[in-house]
């Protein structure tokens, strides 16, 4: 499908120190997209290019395939990771501004306000001010800002940080539909569990550079191991373990069951496949668990970071 | 559209905060409280009538010193000299002492005044006044002159003020003018420091509250940066004007009392009826003077410096506001936008004065950071039309240069958190 945004060749320099370097992003449209990356990496410097807060000294980036300017603005919505409020300004006031400054006509914006009011039970804090609010109820009138004038391009930075576990649910459960009506997000986030459960793609930036990028499952599959998790019930462990360490490359694991038989990781080399180690283990004894061991994107993450 | 609406949240969070309403509604009382103070405390001053003790051993010039409202001379030369001084330093606020001298002319050196406190400068004057006046008639006595006849032989002359075009001007006319320069000139100074210290400050909060990112995902700072410094300058404008209905309504209120309390005076007493009547004629003069200022140019050229050293002060505080963190990092980089202020107003204050047209004067008003400050004080004197059109055009020149350097620090500085910038480092930010 045609990417909704392309990165092209963007580079960012402050001074001497480099931000971005000649970085390329394709997020595909109607996805969720996860931009990870260590703290420092650059991903803010990215998002405020693509929120043209900055401009990029070379390279550009495209909308919908047309260079940025300054119609987009209506078309992107951006929840920064610090989060902020006028705090002195009423709730309704201070939405019906931000939404104006995004293009919305004052109708246009009262009617989406009343929406989302409602839909997040918040309808009783039109007339509250930002400081008489606790921190996840202005978390909440921060998501209604960002989404509020129906962007079709999201970006939420650490989006859950601030949230209860039933709010934090509440607003990806409310994530999960604007991109069912659509819209494509860009979640960038150090919560990979987060991840793991919502983005169908990812991209990395470590120290300036884009490391990693694609559909997640591939980039998965790029990192299996060719590991295996295995359980194997016998008399003698210590007589198994090492006829199995005399063939294949092991550790010992850490996975939950019911008995205490020798648990562990073994790692295939080239050429062979998963049929040939269960038929060898099924001679040595009952085989529990045989489960491959797939990367979680914290260790793809961990692995890409700290080989650098 | 966006600049519209940033100015209007601007305006209305001004113009809403309780200490815009209590400084607006307050601050013209506390004006006039502390102006009965002073004129209070000044009177109880002025009202002590001082005593002083004279010591006369020569009994040459104890004569001379009259008693006065405020000063009253007692002689003690009857007493002894230590006895005098004793009286003198408890009863009294000094003790003058004349010397027994064989001529007169000794005297210049040798008169004291004694006393507890160092006495005010005017008194000693007066005291050497009155000794040279003395000496003086006793030279010429001795000279051969009658003094009786010299001093009827002075004159007292008034020198009659007009001009080339034929119309005839007081010596009133110059203290409106100073009044009224002045006056511009400091109004403008107040203003720029108190609005421009809000733009500061509202540019503070919006990066110490963080919605700053989000606000320049919608518009650009440029826009932002514009729109607080005219929707901040709305709210002062509506302030004086607010300012100046209760000063004219307070103007009127006390200018109809005085008039039923002259009339009410003047019938009981003629001889306070003709003092209210010579007052009159005094004040008649004044308001006519005022009429014959240049009132349209002075009130338009308020106007254009107005905005002009307004705009370009605050954007510097903008800029200064994006730079810092907090308020009290700011301090290092107020110094020199208060320097030329503070310049301004003194130039102003010490040179127009004295010579309107002099070359300080001149230079002060062509420079863009003064020039606000002291070509209004000048413009009463009048101008002449060449030297506000430079300066003007000097003005706005360097408010759109000043405008975008500003802008670029601001752009920037509104990024950055939670180091302090050092001079250096906003320098380089202009190269981003």
């Amino acid at each position: 499908m045609k990417p909704i945004l392309e990165v092209k060749n963007v580079v960012k320099q402050y001074g001497d120190y480099t931000a971005l370097n000649n970085v390329s992003l394709q997020v595909p449209k109607g996805s969720i997209y996860g931009l990870l990356g260590p703290n420092g990496a650059g991903k803010t410097s990215l998002i405020r290019i693509i929120n043209q807060i900055t401009m990029p000294d070379s390279g550009e980036v495209l909308l919908d395939g047309e260079k940025l300017n300054s119609k987009h603005i209506a078309q992107i919505g951006y929840m920064p990771e610090e989060r902020g409020l006028y705090k002195s300004m009423k709730v309704g006031e201070q939405a019906l501004y931000l939404a104006q400054l995004k293009g919305l006509s004052k109708k246009e914006a009262k009617d989406q306000l009343d929406y989302w009011f409602e839909k997040l039970e918040i309808k009783g804090w039109w007339n509250k001010k930002i400081q008489e609010l606790s921190k996840g109820m202005a978390q909440k009138i921060q998501f209604v800002v960002t989404v509020l004038h129906q962007p079709k391009l999201l970006i939420f930075d650490e989006p859950f940080s601030g949230f209860d576990p039933v709010n934090a649910n509440l607003i990806k459960d409310e994530i999960l539909g604007l991109r069912d009506k659509g819209a494509t997000i860009i979640f960038s986030t150090h919560r990979m569990e987060s991840v793991e459960e919502l983005c169908d793609d990812i991209a990395l930036i470590h120290q300036s550079n884009k490391l990693i990028e694609g559909k997640l499952h591939d980039v998965k599959k790029q990192y299996r191991t060719n590991t295996f998790e295995v359980g194997i019930a016998t008399d003698n462990q210590a007589q198994l373990l090492s006829d199995i360490n005399g063939r294949y490359k092991t550790l010992p694991a850490n996975f939950k069951t019911l008995d205490e038989e020798l648990k562990l990781q073994v790692s295939l080399p080239d050429g062979t496949t998963s049929k040939e180690l269960l038929n060898y283990l099924l001679q040595k004894g009952d085989v529990t668990y045989f489960v491959e061991k797939i990367p979680s994107v914290n260790d793809i993450f961990i692995q890409t970071v700290s080989k650098r | 559209m966006s600049l519209s609406l940033i100015i209007k949240r601007e305006f209305t969070a001004k113009v809403r905060n309780k200490s815009f309403i209590v400084m607006t509604f307050l601050s013209p009382l506390l004006l006039v409280a502390m102006a009965v103070l002073i004129g209070y405390l000044a009177s109880l001053n002025g009202s002590e009538k001082v005593q002083v003790g004279i010591y006369d051993q020569a009994g040459v010039l104890k004569g001379d010193f009259k008693s006065t409202e405020k000063t009253e001379y007692v002689d003690l030369s009857a007493m002894s000299l230590v006895k005098a001084k004793e009286k003198a330093s408890q009863d009294f606020e000094g003790l003058i002492y004349v010397p027994k001298v064989d001529s007169l002319s000794q005297l210049t050196s040798k008169v004291e005044y004694l006393s507890n406190d160092s006495p005010n400068l005017d008194f000693v004057a007066g005291i050497e006044d009155v000794v040279n006046n003395k000496l003086t008639k006793n030279n010429l006595k001795q000279l051969g002159f009658d003094y009786d006849k010299i001093e009827k032989a002075k004159t007292d002359s008034t020198i009659h003020l007009s001009k080339f075009s034929g119309e005839e001007t007081f010596k009133e006319a110059s203290i409106i003018k100073i009044v009224i320069g002045g006056l511009s000139g400091y109004l403008i100074m107040m203003f720029v420091i108190i609005y421009g210290n809000m733009v500061m400050r509202s540019v503070i909060e919006e990066k110490t509250n963080r919605i700053i990112e989000i606000i320049i995902s919608s518009v650009k700072p440029f826009q932002l940066m514009m729109g607080k410094i005219i929707g901040t300058s709305l709210a002062g404008i509506l302030q004086f004007l607010i300012w100046s209905i209760i000063g004219l309504g307070l103007f009127f209120v006390l200018s109809t009392f005085f008039n039923v309390q002259m009339g009410g005076a003047a019938a009981a007493r003629p001889e306070v009826a003709q003092a209210s009547q010579e007052a009159m004629q005094g004040i008649q003069i004044y308001i006519s003077e005022l009429w014959k200022l240049p009132l349209l140019t002075i009130f338009i050229s308020f106007l254009v410096y107005f905005i002009g050293g307004y705009f370009l002060y605050s954007s510097l505080y903008a800029a200064i506001g994006a730079a810092v963190d907090s308020e009290t990092d700011s301090q290092q980089f107020l110094l020199p936008i208060i320097m030329p202020l503070m310049l301004g107003v003194y130039v102003g204050f010490f040179s127009v004065i004295s010579d309107p047209h002099g070359t300080v004067a001149v230079v002060f008003s062509m420079i863009p950071l003064t020039s606000p400050i002291v070509m209004l004080m000048r413009i009463p004197f009048g101008v002449p039309l060449w030297q506000i059109i430079v300066s003007v055009v000097l003005l706005f020149a360097t408010f759109f240069f000043v405008v975008w350097f500003a802008a670029k620090i601001y752009r920037i500085g509104i990024l950055m958190y939670g180091k302090k910038p050092t001079y250096k480092e906003i320098f380089k930010w202009l190269k981003y």
